[in-house]
């Protein structure tokens, strides 16, 4: 039988979670937008919360802060639910949206306001907006004027003011060039090694892939997916290729084991290693490559937990029935 | 170095003043600032005095000396006040949601009846500064145009509390239609649409006598024509009560339970 890969890890009791989610469900117009979402983030860690559009994101993200009330369920950051920090920006840099702006307002003069409510020093907004790569002209602009780009670099200077040790960001990559998605990596990499805690979302998995440690995988409003990186790329399964592909389907499916074809011409199979090179030995097929599954890597992983909400192995073996078929 | 220089800077640290609630002063100073430091916030303001500068110079110039006198100018120096103001309540409120700010503003202090308090003691704070601009631009006016008739400089102390209350409440009644449509032109539109719908229906409905318990404009314009008396005071009271505390309570229990978006 396949074994399963872990999908969470184990709570370290030695490790507070900053953020936890449990059970969290909301419905809006009858619909129920997220459902029973459940996760925690550890200091000195990124967790990417991925999902395509619509997924329930950021209706997540909103309830974890307090701006959305759940239906089910409770968040906690800190410990405590986040309408209860007594000054939230002090402890969690939030930006759940950057278009939300005021268009007539300056980009210098939005980070002093958030300075000014949560009593921080006004000194701080000059060098923040440095960091974040915005000059003094960009400053003086009306954030109207402001690219979305520019604008993920403002919200993110925001999130930053009060000089937090949780990060909670929306989509914080949208509209960043690959140039300031290299920026935000390494930023959001030192903070998390100084002891941070970040929580980001995206719907390209490409954006976030090298910067995440953990990742938690949404679609339809409910977590398909929860572990380390690393966890979830082992979750691939076996890669196997041979020089005759309708035999190694053939003695594949002898064994009782299912297996998909990749677009380069490989099989990918939940198995291990040595029942597939038994298979192939009774089949007499001639294998040319038999390994871990690395290459399909989280992209695949993200496409099939993603896609609607088929269960990715039962649509995958189409092929190998086709196959099947036609050597019969 | 100084701690600016490092953004990044982590625990540990004290946790007593960053655990600080912000206090409604300074939430109250923070949406002051609001109020003047976006592009329409500013020019609505400026609108506002550039207005009542010029009407106060046309008066010192044109009008009949009897016109002249404090009063007759401070009359005509409320007016720009009394139509505008309204529409800086409006926007203090409905800016948060039209530009989307209320994400960043309720992230940063959930409390969200804290931050509505916040709101009516800034647009408070704005009236009554209006309103001494308004008595300030009037006595320069009258000065300058020193009309030399009888009672110039006569104005009772009740009327500058009764023009303080006026500019206060006209402003908070913005609020209040801001907070309830929590949308800048409807409630803009609904400000000056629905008192003219009230008289319409009363007098429509034959109920005149009730409906100037509720009557914003001859409920509330006594207080800028001269001591008030005890029926006045009451009407402006029912007055008051309709269209400006129902709709605040209305408006605070929807930013209440909105979801922000």
């Amino acid at each position: 039988m396949a074994r399963r890969p872990r999908r969470r890890r184990p709570a370290n009791p030695m490790l507070d979670a900053m953020i936890e989610l449990e059970g969290l469900t909301k419905r809006l117009g009858g619909r129920t937008v997220v459902e029973d979402v459940s996760f925690r983030c550890e200091p000195g860690t990124v967790t990417g919360f991925l999902g395509p559009n619509g997924a329930g994101k950021t209706t997540t993200l909103r309830m974890l802060t307090g701006l959305s009330r759940p239906d089910a369920g409770h968040a906690a950051v800190l410990g405590r639910p986040y309408a209860e920090l007594p000054n939230p920006g002090r402890r969690v840099g939030v930006l759940l949206d950057a278009a939300a702006q005021h268009g007539g307002r300056r980009g210098r003069e939005a980070l002093a306001i958030s300075a000014q409510t949560m009593g921080v020093d006004p000194a701080r907004v000059d060098p923040l907006l440095t960091l974040v790569g915005l000059d003094r002209s960009a400053a003086r602009k009306r954030v109207r004027q402001y690219s979305l780009g520019m604008r993920q670099r403002l919200g993110i200077a925001q999130a930053l003011v009060g000089d937090p040790q949780v990060l909670i960001l929306d989509e914080p990559a949208n509209g960043l060039d690959p140039e300031g998605i290299r920026w935000m990596r390494e930023l959001l990499r030192d903070f998390a090694d100084r002891g941070g805690t970040v929580l980001l979302s995206s719907h390209l998995l490409a954006e976030v892939e090298l910067l995440v440690d953990h990742l938690v995988i949404i679609a339809g409003g409910r977590v398909r997916a929860a572990g380390t990186r690393e966890e979830l790329l082992a979750g691939g399964g076996t890669v196997v290729r041979a020089t005759d592909e309708v035999a190694l389907v053939a003695a594949l499916g002898d064994a009782g084991l299912d297996a998909r074809r990749t677009p380069d011409g490989e099989f990918v199979v939940d198995a291990e290693p040595e029942e597939i090179g038994r298979a192939a030995l009774d089949g007499g097929v001639v294998l040319t490559r038999l390994g871990e599954s690395q290459g399909a890597g989280l992209e695949q992983l993200f496409f099939e937990l993603t896609r609607g909400d088929a269960p990715a192995p039962a649509a995958a073996p189409r092929p190998t029935d086709d196959l099947a078929e036609a050597i019969r | 170095m100084t701690d600016a220089t490092l953004p990044l800077r982590l625990l540990p640290r004290a946790g007593a003043d960053v655990d600080a609630r912000p206090g409604l002063a300074r939430l109250t100073a923070v949406e002051l600032r609001k109020t003047v430091d976006t592009r329409a916030g500013f020019w609505l303001l400026t609108a506002i005095g550039l207005i009542t500068v010029t009407a106060m110079v046309l008066m010192a110039i044109l009008a009949e000396p009897e016109d002249q006198t404090l009063r007759g100018m401070l009359e005509v120096a409320t007016l720009p006040t009394a139509v505008l103001m309204p529409i800086v309540g409006i926007l203090l409120v409905t800016s948060e949601w039209g530009q989307r700010t209320a994400l960043i503003t309720f992230a940063l202090v959930p409390g969200r009846t804290r931050v509505f308090a916040a709101k009516i003691a800034a647009a408070s704070v704005v009236s009554i500064a209006a309103a001494w601009v308004c008595l300030g631009a009037a006595a320069i006016a009258t000065a300058a145009a020193a009309p030399g008739v009888a009672g110039t400089w006569d104005l009772p102390a009740a009327m500058i509390g009764q023009l303080l209350i006026y500019t206060v409440t006209g402003t908070l009644i913005g609020v209040a239609f801001g907070a309830v449509l929590l949308a800048s032109a409807p409630a803009i539109v609904a400000l000056f649409a629905v008192p003219i719908a009230w008289g319409v229906i009363a007098a429509v409905a034959g109920i005149e006598d009730i409906a100037r318990w509720a009557d914003s404009d001859t409920g509330l314009s006594p207080l800028l024509e001269g001591t008030m008396s005890g029926v006045e005071w009451a009407r402006a009271g029912t007055t008051l009560l309709v269209w400006m505390l129902l709709p605040l309570a209305v408006g605070l229990w929807r930013i209440r339970r909105a979801e922000i978006r």
